[in-house]
């Protein structure tokens, strides 16, 4: 993946290490992440049939994912058919480059967005603004993010990682220099805060000639796009400019109409807790002296044929972008969005961005170690991607390396730098592991060296005794007790009774 | 029924009062118990850290250690989740590199014979009071691979109602991970701590003495953190528990 706006930042546990701290942070993610947790939990428990929708979904997905090809090509041809034009992008810079030029034919310098991860992904904002034009966020996160010059923290709400007093200082302050300027005497009232950005964003709707989207689902049967959302500016973004330039990744893609019943119920449950979102807006190519006049489909790979190649790591592209994995992640809690490196952050993130981006920056060999597969993740996906298992598959690559697809060509990548000595230490586990005899000269060893231990740990092992007592090593290990007394039983052969667990542990102090 | 004691390698070395109660519980319950002096460990850090190459071997010595029981017990949730779910992913996976069936087939027979200790007692024997006697009040911590991967729901729990003196208390945010992790720990240690230190947060304001739960490992990093945050909590493995009578406390 080409022209993300976050390479070059550090390794995640060096990203976390200052998020961890940051209690303002740490409690507004809390707070967000518990709220929706359980409100999308009781969403969920409603519907009797969930676990049947979350299995209809991954196998609509699958079949897609596998006959993309054709269905890719039955899109362009819905689309081209209801007057649209369909645009092919390999990469990041060259969807940049087709939606530059198609503004740029427009003659404005404006254009309004819709909330779009595909947009940010390939960094289409700063592209355009090198170009001389300005995008506008529309959705209201994204506008706090914009305005406050900050980056995404999260896929749905990406200002997650700010308060209400926050907003409100970034609203009094920057709104002006964008236009409408914040009305005076601003408070941190929700409404109040609302209406600014309605105000605000509203002379842009009424302006705009050109508006950006990205799109939620593709119909491939009809060339119809789909957009889900909560606040109605995407609805204002979609009808009332001339043109309309759709970025949107491949894997968006649905063969009928039918299978969006499925995702239709599945996702605003998982994303917003809601039973089904205030708008969902559909559009199939242009109508006659109804809404943008000229429609722009620009199809974006960015390394998804890549991933699509690997047979464990391929399911990722299952994703309708919900967030449930980012809401019930403790990880995510803890380190924030932006410890990610990403558009992308949390679960997801970590198992998406170092498949369309590779392993080779230091922040993408970090991600799939940014979990304690605690598999919670993969419990709330309502399209069964089993998160743990690709982190542990992509932690392989990174330590081992091995086959993988990058730009269509099937190449083998090194192990990552720095895990020379963590090598190292497994096969010598693996050694020891493999030989009772060796684990039990060690257990020996730990255990008659046991008052010398120290109660902190030097090197690596700081990174443990920093935090938490170190446990102390037992008199003996348990195979030695086992040996001696056969689990008691020669207890009993002496005496009749049986003595048990008890004598051994005696014997052992 | 031949009961062979898979007590795990951290067990093994670290947590021996954990072994001496499994034996002695089981033994009460009328199970001959054996252990294996052969076994080792079963390859997990191994393979969650990346090392699936090297978690192989480990994993085709406990087959070979453990193929002939009937049942295979361990006092712990996420070993035990390695075996039965991860031990045939690695057979898959090494048929998907062409590399045969033979891992595939060397490691299924010990995937359906291996049992959670808190799983055998309540599916196999169909027992949920082992005559015990514990006179504490406890909180429970269901350990993430236990409750997700084994499933392992309410036995845990019921096993605890059913201990005499016990009095359960519920654990706020219950199934929200401890932070261990494995190499997680070290790897992503401010993150693992901080998650340490909210789940004993959690514990302490339960007014427990102990916090129990099914797997050591998970038990070492909250221990750890209760010492260094001075709770006065204790964390005690779920088999101590059942393993305590009125006659012979543990």
């Amino acid at each position: 993946m080409s022209g993300g706006t976050y390479l070059g930042m550090p390794a995640f546990p060096e990203a976390a290490h200052e998020a961890v701290r940051n209690q303002t942070l740490r409690g507004n993610l809390r707070h967000a992440t518990h709220t929706i947790r359980a409100k999308r939990a009781n969403a969920v428990a409603e519907v009797s049939d969930w676990a049947e929708l979350r299995e209809a979904g991954k196998q609509i997905k699958d079949h897609t994912l596998r006959n993309l090809d054709t269905y890719l090509v039955r899109l362009e041809e819905s689309v081209t058919a209801a007057g649209g034009t369909v645009h092919w992008a390999a990469d990041a810079d060259e969807a940049n480059r087709i939606v530059t030029r198609l503004v740029k034919e427009t003659g404005e310098s404006e254009v309004v967005k819709v909330k779009s991860m595909a947009t940010q992904e390939i960094g289409l904002n700063e592209a355009l603004e090198a170009e001389g034009i300005r995008a506008y966020e529309t959705d209201l996160a994204e506008l706090i993010v914009q305005l406050g010059e900050d980056r995404p923290s999260h896929i749905l709400v990406p200002a997650i990682h700010r308060n209400r007093g926050e907003i409100r200082d970034i609203f009094a302050r920057e709104m002006g220099a964008w236009g409408r300027p914040a009305p005076e005497g601003l408070t941190d009232t929700p409404a109040e805060l609302a209406e600014a950005a309605r105000l605000h964003l509203r002379e842009k709707f009424l302006r705009a000639k050109v508006g950006i989207s990205g799109a939620n689902f593709m119909v491939a049967e009809t060339g119809t796009l789909v957009v889900v959302e909560s606040e109605g500016n995407g609805r204002m973004c979609l009808t009332l400019p001339e043109t309309l330039i759709s970025v949107v990744g491949i894997e968006k893609i649905v063969p009928t109409w039918q299978d969006l019943e499925v995702f239709l119920q599945t996702l605003p449950r998982s994303s917003t807790a809601e039973r089904m979102n205030p708008y969902t807006s559909t559009w199939t190519g242009t109508t006659d002296d109804d809404g943008p006049q000229n429609f722009h489909l620009v199809l974006l790979d960015n390394g998804r044929t890549d991933t699509l190649a690997d047979e464990v790591g391929r399911q990722a592209l299952r994703c309708i972008r919900c967030s449930a994995c980012l809401n019930v992640c403790p990880v995510y809690e803890r380190a924030g969005g932006h410890a990610y490196g990403s558009v992308y952050p949390g679960p997801i993130g970590a198992i998406l961005s170092p498949q369309l981006r590779g392993t080779g920056s230091e922040i993408d060999a970090s991600l799939p170690y940014a979990s304690s597969l605690c598999g919670a993740c993969y419990d709330v996906c309502p399209v069964a991607i089993d998160i743990p298992e690709v982190l542990v598959h992509l932690r392989e690559r990174v330590v081992q390396g091995g086959p993988v697809t990058r730009e269509g060509a099937k190449v083998v990548v090194k192990p990552a730098k720095g895990h020379a000595a963590e090598r190292a230490a497994m096969r010598a586990a693996r050694w020891a592991f493999s030989r009772p005899g060796a684990l039990r000269a060690g257990q020996r060893l730990a255990s008659r060296t046991r008052r010398f231990h120290p109660r902190t740990l030097p090197g690596p092992g700081r990174a443990w005794s920093d935090s938490r007592a170190v446990p102390t090593v037992p008199a003996e290990p348990f195979r030695d007790w086992w040996q001696r007394t056969r689990g008691g039983n020669q207890d009993r052969t002496q005496d009749g009774t049986r003595g048990g667990a008890q004598d051994g542990k005696d014997a052992a102090k | 029924m031949r009961v062979a004691l898979f007590l795990t390698c951290v067990n093994d070395t670290l947590y021996p009062d954990t072994g001496r109660a499994v034996v002695r519980l089981l033994t009460r319950l009328g199970v001959d118990v054996d252990f294996p002096m052969a076994q080792t460990c079963c390859g997990q850090a191994h393979y969650n850290t990346g090392y699936r190459h090297e978690a192989e071997p480990l994993a085709r010595h406990f087959a070979e250690v453990f193929g002939g029981y009937d049942a295979i017990v361990t006092p712990s949730g996420s070993c035990g989740a390695m075996v039965r779910e991860l031990y045939p992913r690695m057979g898959a996976r090494a048929r998907a590199e062409g590399r045969g069936e033979g891992l595939a087939t060397a490691l299924a027979p010990v995937v359906p014979k291996t049992y959670e200790l808190t799983e055998f007692l309540v599916d196999v024997l169909g027992v949920t009071d082992v005559g015990a006697y514990y006179p504490h009040t406890v909180t429970y911590h269901p350990t993430c691979h236990g409750l997700r991967s084994l499933g392992l729901g309410d036995r845990p729990r019921r096993l605890l109602r059913s201990v005499k003196g016990l009095e359960l208390k519920e654990l706020p945010g219950a199934d929200e991970c401890c932070g261990f992790g494995g190499t997680f720990a070290l790897k992503n240690s401010d993150v693992s701590a901080a998650m340490g230190a909210d789940k004993v947060r959690n514990a302490a304001s339960t007014g427990a003495d102990v916090l129990c739960a099914a797997d050591n490992s998970c038990l070492m990093h909250i221990g750890g953190t209760m010492t260094r945050l001075r709770t006065g909590m204790r964390p005690v493995h779920i088999a101590e528990i059942l393993a305590s009578t009125e006659e012979e406390a543990v």
